[in-house]
């Protein structure tokens, strides 16, 4: 996993709430191999009409937002299935960052497996932004993660919360599987005596 | 380590259903909200060939393959079954089918394929084989694993790289979730099932009115209900934005489970059952919140919009968004533009064009007899389908001669899997037209680009069949 310490870039305001993860990559498109097509299908039926021609009224079609890699949304964002490819899609389109009042509880896991940041901020500093943005389109947004704030070129610097193990995981692009498997006796013991409780499990 | 009993809770400390499961799963603490879990039992479907790919790239292997169960539902059609895996056209959904058989040989998992008797809907055939125990910790790649806390585990979906980390290691680092109850007191009016509970639920609290937290459901009207429609009501915890739901396990869970081919054997079933008798949520146990909701007071319930908190009785008119402001107000014009509804508009008398009974949700034998009791001496006006849950489930609805009801009618009876749930095997409505689904999301486009969902109970799917529009079933039901 790519680490996550800083990251700056132009932000774009999805002014929806429960961006579901049907809308962030449609089921159609879920047996595709994890390749470089991935980026393609990012929220590809609100960007597209059902002919495929580009739909103006998506904030992401806009040329101004080409260079977008980090959203805020509204509240409940990622809701719904939990394909990782919802987190591969923004991934893949360069996104290391999406701002909310609330997430998915799957999408955000997914989210920080990846290295996509999910900070939430609460729904009025949310708005507060998204105004901000509507007014200077184009405008970019740090979200700095060792110092866990989001500053934007209004002034104002926005704390945000994360578990210190999830952050520092984060912070290091550790992996999970390594990190486990150092555990293993410990895991190894807890198998022997939680198995000899039940002996109907029979394994 | 010497063989300890699992400990039953401490009466000084009364602690809930989800804390005994938790703390008997803890392998480590992390940090004051994150834990390492044991995971108990892993399911896999075709769509578990990312974190397969992943696993074998890094060159791990499976660390436990018996606990894990591998079938294939995602990507099955539900027509030409007879033919097996040769029956399936589509060379990319072919691949994935043959893909997932092919990673399970790999990893020395068990595997029901497309011609498996024992092939069904994960989260159907997870409870009818005995996989499913009170007590557990569960995963799946899949959202809707959810509905396996109706057996009183904690059962969760997990994305492609936890699925991987499951498989690598048995275990999973997870963050602590806050506890929700909801009791459900009263009885269900005839005509109503757990659906229009769960259903109602939703509306009440919202799409993301469960964020963050663990659902458990309790009450009288949920003691008096068949697991069938318990794992209807925790399937659908996660369209609250729930990690999971759960309800205790009691009499009516052992007898489901007794006998079943991966429940205790019959030497350990006492031992077992004796256990399970310890994971309830003792008096005085504490919630970060609670919720209660009257059972007898309901109707039948129809989602009207595009997330599935966006719902009302049948009897109700959708929504006026001339009556709200800001973000409600942009949500409910553009569920209402999306549905092709107009503010105010009765649901009761709605034509609609397909009906779909069948997914994790409802495709269960009580489902598949409740809609058979309304189709019964009716015809279909619309085209309709009926896809069981699993290929058990089917023999058993035709032993009881239930197709026959549906194909009289003119509704066909098909093969098992997700379906018209998510359309991932082809199965879709065409754009613009209307659904009574018995499935569980109603999001843009779930059902097909342009298409709109109306979500519903199996009752009210098969009211919907036999007059060609949303109707309240309990009409129906009056005429006999």
């Amino acid at each position: 996993m790519q680490a996550f310490t800083t990251f700056t870039a132009v932000a774009a305001p999805l002014d929806i709430t429960n961006v579901n993860t049907d809308m962030l990559i449609p089921a159609r498109f879920l047996r595709k191999p994890r390749d470089e097509r991935y980026g393609s299908y990012l929220f590809h039926d609100l960007r597209h009409d059902e002919d495929g021609r580009l739909r103006d009224s998506f904030v992401l079609n806009e040329a101004i937002y080409q260079d977008a890699k980090i959203l805020v949304a509204g509240a409940n964002f990622g809701c719904g299935s939990s394909r990782e490819s919802a987190v591969y899609v923004l991934l893949d389109s360069g996104f290391r960052c999406v701002i909310a009042p609330s997430f998915g509880d799957i999408f955000f896991g997914n989210a920080l497996q990846n290295g996509v940041l999910p900070v939430v901020l609460p729904e009025a500093e949310c708005s507060e932004l998204r105004a901000w943005l509507d007014a200077n389109p184009g405008a970019t947004i740090t979200a700095d993660l060792q110092a866990q704030t989001v500053s934007a070129g209004d002034g104002k610097v926005r704390r945000f919360a994360l578990d210190p193990l999830r952050r520092e995981r984060m912070l290091k692009g550790l992996d999970e599987i390594g990190l486990t498997l150092t555990r293993l006796p410990a895991i190894e013991s807890f198998e022997q005596g939680y198995a000899a409780a039940r002996p109907w499990l029979d394994r | 380590m010497p063989a300890e009993k699992p400990s039953p809770s401490n009466p000084a400390t009364p602690s809930t259903l989800f804390e005994k499961i938790w703390n008997a799963h803890v392998i480590e603490q992390g940090s004051a909200d994150d834990a390492l879990l044991h995971v108990d039992q892993n399911f896999l479907h075709e769509g578990a060939f990312l974190a397969f790919a992943a696993l074998r790239r890094e060159g791990r292997t499976v660390r436990r393959p018996k606990q894990h169960f591998a079938v294939a539902d995602h990507y099955v059609p539900t027509l030409g079954r007879e033919a097996g895996i040769a029956g399936v056209t589509d060379p990319e959904v072919r691949g994935l089918i043959d893909l997932l058989e092919q990673n399970a040989a790999w990893g020395g998992i068990d595997h029901a394929g497309i011609d498996d008797p024992r092939q069904g809907i994960v989260h159907v055939i997870g409870p009818e084989l005995g996989l499913t125990h009170p007590g557990m910790v569960i995963t799946c790649g899949d959202s809707h694993t959810s509905t396996h806390g109706a057996f009183g585990a904690f059962a969760f979906g997990v994305g492609a790289s936890q699925v991987k980390q499951v498989l690598a290691t048995q275990c999973l680092w997870q963050r602590r979730p806050k506890l929700l109850r909801i009791t459900i007191d009263g009885t269900l009016a005839p005509g109503l099932s757990g659906k229009d509970v769960i259903l109602a639920v939703i509306a009440q609290i919202g799409a993301a009115g469960a964020t963050g937290h663990v659902i458990e459901y309790a009450g009288s009207t949920i003691r008096s209900m068949s697991m069938e429609n318990r794992l209807t009501v925790c399937n659908m915890s996660i369209e609250a934005g729930a990690r999971a739901g759960m309800i205790c396990a009691d009499d009516t869970t052992f007898t489901y489970l007794h006998g079943r081919p991966f429940a205790p054997k019959q030497q350990h079933w006492d031992a077992a059952v004796s256990y399970w008798r310890t994971l309830k949520t003792d008096d005085g146990a504490s919630f970060d919140r609670e919720v209660r909701v009257d059972a007898s007071a309901l109707v039948p319930m129809v989602t009207w919009g595009t997330n599935p908190g966006q719902g009302l009785p049948i009897t109700g008119r959708v929504p006026d968004p001339a009556s709200l402001s800001g973000d409600a107000r942009r949500a409910v014009e553009s569920a209402l533009a999306y549905m092709g509804l107009k503010p105010g508009q009765a649901m009761d008398g709605l034509p609609v064009d397909r009906v779909f009974i069948g997914s994790c949700t409802n495709s269960r034998l009580d489902d598949i007899r409740a809609a058979a009791a309304v189709v019964h001496g009716r015809k279909a006006k619309i085209p309709a389908f009926v896809s069981p849950g699993s290929t058990q489930i089917k023999r058993e609805a035709e032993a009881e001669g239930l197709d026959r009801v549906f194909l009289d009618a003119g509704i066909e009876w098909r093969a098992s899997g997700c379906s018209m749930c998510v359309g991932t095997n082809g199965d879709l409505l065409k754009s613009g037209e209307r659904s009574a689904s018995t499935s569980n999301r109603n999001f843009e486009g779930r059902q097909g680009r342009g298409a709109r969902t109306h979500l519903v109970s199996p009752a009210m799917a098969a009211a919907a069949a036999v007059t060609g529009t949303l109707t309240d079933v309990r009409r129906l039901l009056a005429a006999g």
